[in-house]
């Protein structure tokens, strides 16, 4: 591997370190701000975990999620800060994507799409 | 107890699970679920989900240092990551149809797994055993900085590297862990990586496993985003102040502990499998 792979190699880990670490900050205020309003009603009794009963159909989907936290309530600002914090690694590979385009590398364009193209069916729920 | 006072509890729980298992390297999914479940009677599913989010909280975190540093091969992680997001995703399908007493138990005996790997911090020696076909072929091939200048070391068994990080990926979808151990045994005995290379990719491709499972956890409704909230900001802050502390920490003896106490919480797990509590 020549030096040259190698410095663009570094300056790329430089670029997604930063974007890791961009995409991990923002979700956690995301998620902090959606708490601060969910706790304000804080006299409520808490939710029995012991029996699963699974989320309602709006904190499950994308749009719902983006409905809920536009109307500022407290559990859909959170879910919106989770979808951020899921969608970061998406982001890492997405951009990994453009840095190999640019070192010409088609074997790795291919296989980050790949990787890509999987992250992404999950996200829209997977066959579940 | 209202929503404030449980808040607080579980968001200290997570605050000392982030702590130890930044020291430690052994991860959050694989004391957040014992902690949610055993202490808090959290349904395993929900602690699942949960746990998923806090793994790439913190790998992310973590990764975004270790690559600063030049470690880690995004190639060997880029292409292992077929295998594992795979796997991610065969491993939480089948979840959705396992008994949750088999999840537990398994969760157990993974747990089991992971504090042995843990103690026995045992490296394989690093000898060069030259380029490898398949390997040359992915350009996997790289170098990691040492105090003499760069290093150069060569990839091998890829097949079997592809095959366990398939499993590993299984693994992270069926009980919301980081995998993190399985990954770094396969680099570091099949693959033949220099260790730090493999424990730093390793971190790496964590984020991007969990990432896959996450997102069907979430739309399946898994996700809680009451419980998320604590547990999410409790790990991430645990986690930075543990990264702080490393440096002047006792790492062997907290490593012996906490693999002790995650022995026990294994032993519990399965118990509570087996009777049917969990």
């Amino acid at each position: 591997m020549g030096s040259a792979l190698q410095q663009s190699d570094q300056r790329i880990d430089e670029i997604l370190g930063r974007l890791l670490r961009t995409g991990v900050a923002l979700a956690a205020l995301v998620v902090f701000v959606g708490g601060a309003v969910y706790l304000n009603r804080h006299y409520l009794p808490v939710t029995n975990y012991h029996v699963f009963q699974g989320e309602p159909p709006e904190l499950r989907t994308i749009s719902g999620i983006l409905r809920e936290s536009l109307a500022f309530r407290g559990r859909g600002l959170i879910q919106l800060g989770l979808l951020i914090l899921i969608a970061t690694p998406v982001a890492r590979v997405a951009f990994s994507v453009f840095a190999f385009l640019y070192q010409g590398d088609r074997k790795y364009v291919l296989f980050t799409l790949v990787v890509l193209g999987l992250l992404v069916f999950s996200l829209l729920g997977g066959c579940g | 107890m209202n929503t404030l006072e449980f808040t607080a509890f579980v968001g200290a729980g997570a605050l000392l699970a982030g702590f130890l298992g930044s020291l430690t390297g052994l991860g959050g999914g694989v004391v957040i679920v014992p902690l949610l479940t055993l202490v808090f009677g959290v349904d395993i599913r929900y602690a699942i989900g949960v746990a998923l989010i806090s793994v790439i909280a913190t790998s992310s975190g973590a990764a975004a240092a270790y690559v600063r540093e030049g470690y880690s091969n995004v190639r060997v992680a880029m292409f292992l990551e077929i295998a594992t997001t795979v796997g991610a995703l065969v491993g939480a399908a089948v979840a959705l149809h396992l008994r949750v007493s088999v999840i537990a138990i398994l969760f157990g005996l993974v747990l089991i797994y992971s504090a042995y790997a843990s103690i026995r911090q045992n490296p394989y020696p690093t000898e060069d055993l030259g380029p490898d076909r398949i390997a040359s072929w992915l350009r996997m091939d790289s170098t990691y900085p040492t105090p003499n200048g760069l290093q150069s070391y060569h990839v091998r068994g890829v097949p079997l590297g592809f095959g366990l990080m398939f499993g590993a990926g299984a693994l992270s979808g069926l009980l919301g862990i980081g995998s993190g151990a399985v990954k770094v045994l396969a680099m570091d005995k099949a693959m033949k990586l220099p260790f730090k290379v493999s424990t730093t990719t390793s971190n790496f491709m964590i984020g991007v496993t969990a990432a896959a499972s996450a997102g069907i956890y979430l739309s399946r409704g898994y996700v809680d985003p009451g419980l998320a909230m604590p547990v999410m900001l409790g790990v991430l802050a645990g986690s930075l102040a543990g990264a702080r502390v490393l440096a002047v920490a006792q790492v062997r003896v907290l490593r012996l502990v906490f693999s002790i106490v995650i022995g026990f919480l294994a032993i519990e797990m399965i118990y509570n499998g087996l009777t049917g509590k969990l």
